[in-house]
């Protein structure tokens, strides 16, 4: 199985341990990853300001994927949802498509929409499966408590990304599930993390993201586990600008990435996995390991 | 005489023009907070002096070899251009050293030095062939290969164009020379003390067999005796100084390639002439050096070493502002950043250069200079808006600047001036609100709020609560093009408020119309209507989390969130089109 790694911005200057553990799981699992330096922005931060610049965004980086014969992974959801939504539209308008093409013509490149982008959880639960995931743990979690956050861009509008039952999903739970943590049932586990709104409207978004960990923890969640660039820069860099801001008297929810959370259970080293670049510290949930 | 009075003015405005460049390193405004120019100077040598008589020297001088004499984030990056840099670099450096400053240097240190016998002759050529490889390599790189977006402005062209004169001067001087007669007549007079014509024969026919000399009378073959002769006196008189011309392999295929014509060029001073190109093109290229892109060659090494050293988060505040200041001075627009830069695709759609960090570094000066005012400074704003902070640009670039740190202080000098930018509210703005802390409260929020009451200031509709509203006329133009694909679908709205009771921004305000302006459901409905106005100057459009829980959720089908977002970039725009 082979993918072209689609990093994003936000993932090697913000969220280094995204990358390091997706890497060490890929490697543990057989995944084959290529690296292409020519990616670009995925076009999500532009939706807002101009639809065509992030539709082009999108389509170059399926472009160089698609001249390389490759299917892409994406690890941030707002990205794959942007994605998802290029290949959607382009698919609908040739006469955006004309246009995005005669653009990237000039550097030789053509959009034909061959390329398949997928999310790494699309790809561990389609392509690999629970069952070679089973094989591969070594170490379950128990008595763990997750809250499984799924991400907006992922999910919704679901005729277009197509990744679970945008109602009642349950693909992030079983994965979740795979490595012995229990993925509790919480009221606002499909509710937006804010993140989209920070920079914008910083109360708002801390208020949305405030309302879920507090909803998590309630519901009596140890970890809240993540599997997006922005849900986790929210979930932790944020949620720590929270805290140390004090007024608020949240009490603090680490958040996990999927891939630190799996990568673990693997039997791959915290730092393997990036464990200490998180900002509310995880190194905690190693005790809910059993030995190897 | 004229020699010299040339290099002196040269010198002059060279000495003129490192004053002012280096003035303007303290002078330049960056951060929001600048300081004072004398406080900057005296921060700048306090900082120099703690860095040098430190443990951090051992760190200045890794980084001076790896970064400034092997340039390795060069060659990581694109090896062919490292390949011609390289070539032109050190090749360019000891032509200086060796052959430009001679007599300084090169005799000092080796007593029989002369620029006619090796190894000097053969090294001259040889760093020559080396420069005018690297410019080929430049020129291939910049004209065919033509890397996309990257730009050649003027100072590339300049930069280029002088470089190629100094070379290729040089070289024609050097195969005039040695076809020159009248040089050879006049060394013969100097150094051999014959006068009769008679007596110089074998020498002159030794010279033009094997020195290139193209003599207008004495012409080959010549018998052996003839030359054995020529060759004794050659070795009394001329060996000590003179190497086979052959080893100046570049003047010397200059020489063959002009021989059938060298009599006349000889006569018509053609090599004096091509002296004067030479000296007067390497004199311009000093005075205009600190002016130029050549500027980098001092400059830098001198932002590669600050920056190795310096961190934003602990060094004082007016040292990093100094330091941005010569980092606009070290960029030599290389176009690296450009290579790599993560947006740099929307410059095909917004049509603004000043995305291009390549160019935007330029833009940039002129605004810290005070210089850019008006559209031109709205265009610099939104092209360094459009930026995802991926920290690319400072990754890859070669003359190690801090370019994200460089935009970053940019950006919120610029938000302090009166221009609404509109990508602030998008997630471009993610990082900045991560960033809040080091932001002065109000300053953070001002350019925000700016941009919001550019936008709904031309929608007075919203703002009156209590007037019944007319409903227009069908607006085609509007309900039927300007919302395109399938955003048009919020025709169906049936006016459900679904759409409205699943948002959780409308959630979270206990009384969201005062603070939302139009719900999400009404926003459909006044769409439907064609009441443009409302639905463009409400501020639910920014406060819009993109979740598309209204979308999966309405019953008819409508696009809620598409539409939203397309109403966001038809604000935008139309704000802009009336700002022009
Ligand atoms: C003391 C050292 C010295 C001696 C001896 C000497 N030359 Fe030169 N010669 C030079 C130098 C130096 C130049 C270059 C002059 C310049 O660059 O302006 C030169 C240049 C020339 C040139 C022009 C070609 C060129 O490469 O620049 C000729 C021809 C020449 N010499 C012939 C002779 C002959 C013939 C003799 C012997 C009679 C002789 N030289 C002896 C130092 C010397």
């Amino acid at each position: 199985m082979r993918f072209a790694l689609f990093l994003g911005c936000n993932i090697p200057a913000r969220v280094k341990q995204y990358e390091l553990s997706s890497r060490a799981v890929f490697r543990k699992i057989g995944i084959d990853i290529i690296d292409i330096k020519e990616f670009n922005c995925c076009g999500y931060p532009l939706r807002n300001i101009d639809y065509k610049a992030s539709v082009l965004s999108a389509a170059r980086n399926m472009a160089l994927a698609e001249k390389q014969g490759l299917n892409i992974v994406v690890l941030c959801m707002c990205g794959f949802g942007m994605f998802k939504e290029a290949e959607h539209r382009l698919k609908e308008s040739n006469a955006l498509k004309e246009e995005i093409n005669a653009i990237l013509a000039k550097e030789g490149l053509e959009y034909q929409g061959k390329t398949e982008v997928k999310h790494i959880l699309t790809v561990l639960y389609h392509d690999v499966g629970l069952d070679v995931i089973k094989e591969k743990v070594v170490r379950k979690y128990k008595d763990i408590k997750i809250a499984t956050h799924y991400g907006c861009h992922a999910l919704r509008p679901s005729d277009v990304v197509m990744f679970d039952d945008p109602v009642n999903p349950e693909l992030f739970d079983k994965l979740v599930e795979v490595t012995g943590a229990k993925s509790i049932y919480w009221q606002s586990r499909l509710d937006c993390c804010g993140a989209p709104l920070l920079g914008i409207n910083d109360e708002l978004s801390m208020d949305l993201t405030k309302k879920k960990i507090v909803n998590a923890s309630e519901s009596g969640a140890d970890y809240l586990c993540d599997s997006c660039t922005y849900c986790h820069m929210q979930f932790d860099n944020v949620q720590q600008m929270i805290i140390s801001s004090g007024h608020d008297g949240i009490h603090a929810l680490p958040a996990i990435l999927y891939t630190q959370l799996l990568g673990l259970s693997l039997g791959i080293d915290s730092k393997a996995l990036g464990l200490a670049n998180n900002r509310v510290d995880i190194s905690k949930i190693e005790e809910f390991l059993s030995s190897i | 005489m004229f020699y010299s009075i040339s290099l002196y003015l040269a010198l002059a405005i060279f000495i003129i023009g490192l004053i002012y460049k280096v003035s303007t390193w303290f002078s330049l405004t960056i951060s929001v907070e600048s300081k004072k120019v004398s406080t900057r100077f005296l921060m700048a040598l306090k900082g120099v002096i703690a860095a040098i008589f430190s443990g951090r020297i051992l760190i200045l001088l890794k980084v001076f070899f790896l970064d400034v004499i092997i340039q390795r984030k060069v060659m990581r990056e694109d090896f062919l251009r490292w390949l011609a840099h390289i070539l032109i670099y050190w090749s360019f450096m000891l032509l200086l050293v060796m052959h430009a400053l001679d007599s300084l240097i090169t005799s000092r240190i080796f007593p029989d030095y002369s620029p006619t016998i090796n190894p000097f002759m053969f090294l001259r050529d040889l760093f020559g062939l080396f420069v005018i490889v690297g410019v080929c390599l430049v020129i291939y790189r910049r004209f065919i290969l033509k890397a996309p977006r990257l730009k050649t402005n003027a100072m590339d062209h300049y930069a280029i164009i002088l470089l190629a004169i100094i070379m290729l001067s040089g070289v024609f001087l050097e195969g005039a020379k040695i076809g020159s007669y009248s040089i050879y007549e006049s060394m013969v007079e100097q150094y051999s003390g014959m006068e009769d014509a008679g007596e110089i024969k074998p020498l002159t026919a030794f010279w033009v067999e094997n020195f290139g000399v193209v003599s207008p009378d004495v012409k080959g073959p010549f018998d052996q005796e003839l030359l054995k002769k020529g060759r004794e006196i050659h070795e009394t008189s001329c060996v000590t100084c003179h190497s086979r011309p052959r080893w100046a392999f570049m003047g010397y295929s200059a020489a063959r390639l002009v021989k059938g014509i060298a009599v006349a060029l000889d006569r018509a001073g053609v090599h004096t002439f091509l002296w004067y190109i030479h000296f007067l093109a390497c004199f311009i290229g000093l005075a205009y050096l600190p002016f130029s892109k050549f500027f980098h060659i001092f400059v830098t090494p001198v932002s590669i070493l600050a920056n190795s050293v310096m961190d934003r988060q602990v060094s004082e505040a007016a040292n990093v502002e100094t330091r941005q200041a010569v980092e606009f001075d070290a960029c030599t627009h290389c176009g690296q950043c450009t290579a790599r830069c993560s947006v740099a695709i929307s410059y095909e759609t917004f049509e603004n250069a000043n995305i291009l960090p390549s160019e935007k570094i330029r833009s940039l000066r002129k605004v810290a200079a005070g210089k850019e005012s008006g559209e031109n400074f709205a265009r610099i704003l939104e092209g360094s808006s459009i930026c995802t902070n991926c920290h690319r640009c400072t990754d890859v670039c070669p003359a190690g600047i801090n370019l994200e740190d460089l935009w970053f202080s940019m950006r919120e000098s610029m938000f302090k001036k009166d221009y609404p930018e509109f990508s602030l509210l998008s997630p471009l703005s993610y990082y900045r609100g991560l960033m809040r802390d080091t932001i002065p409260e109000e300053d953070y929020t001002k350019p925000l709020v700016r941009a919001r009451n550019t936008i709904t200031a031309g929608y007075d509709l919203i703002k009156d609560q209590t007037e019944v509203i007319t409903i227009p006329a069908y607006d085609s133009e509007f309900q039927d093009k300007s919302l395109s694909f399938q955003a048009s679908a919020f025709k169906d709205c049936f006016g459900c408020q679904t759409c409205t009771n699943v948002c959780p921004v409308v959630a979270n305000y206990e009384n969201p119309k005062e603070t939302l302006g139009l719900l999400p459901h009404q926003i459909m409905y006044s769409l439907g209507l064609g009441l443009k106005d409302l639905a463009l100057g409400s501020n639910m459009l920014w406060d819009c989390v993109t979740c598309y829980q209204c979308q999966e959720q309405c019953p008819q089908g409508v696009k809620v969130t598409e539409v939203l977002f397309e109403l966001k970039n038809l604000a935008i725009q139309s704000v802009k089109a009336k700002a022009v």
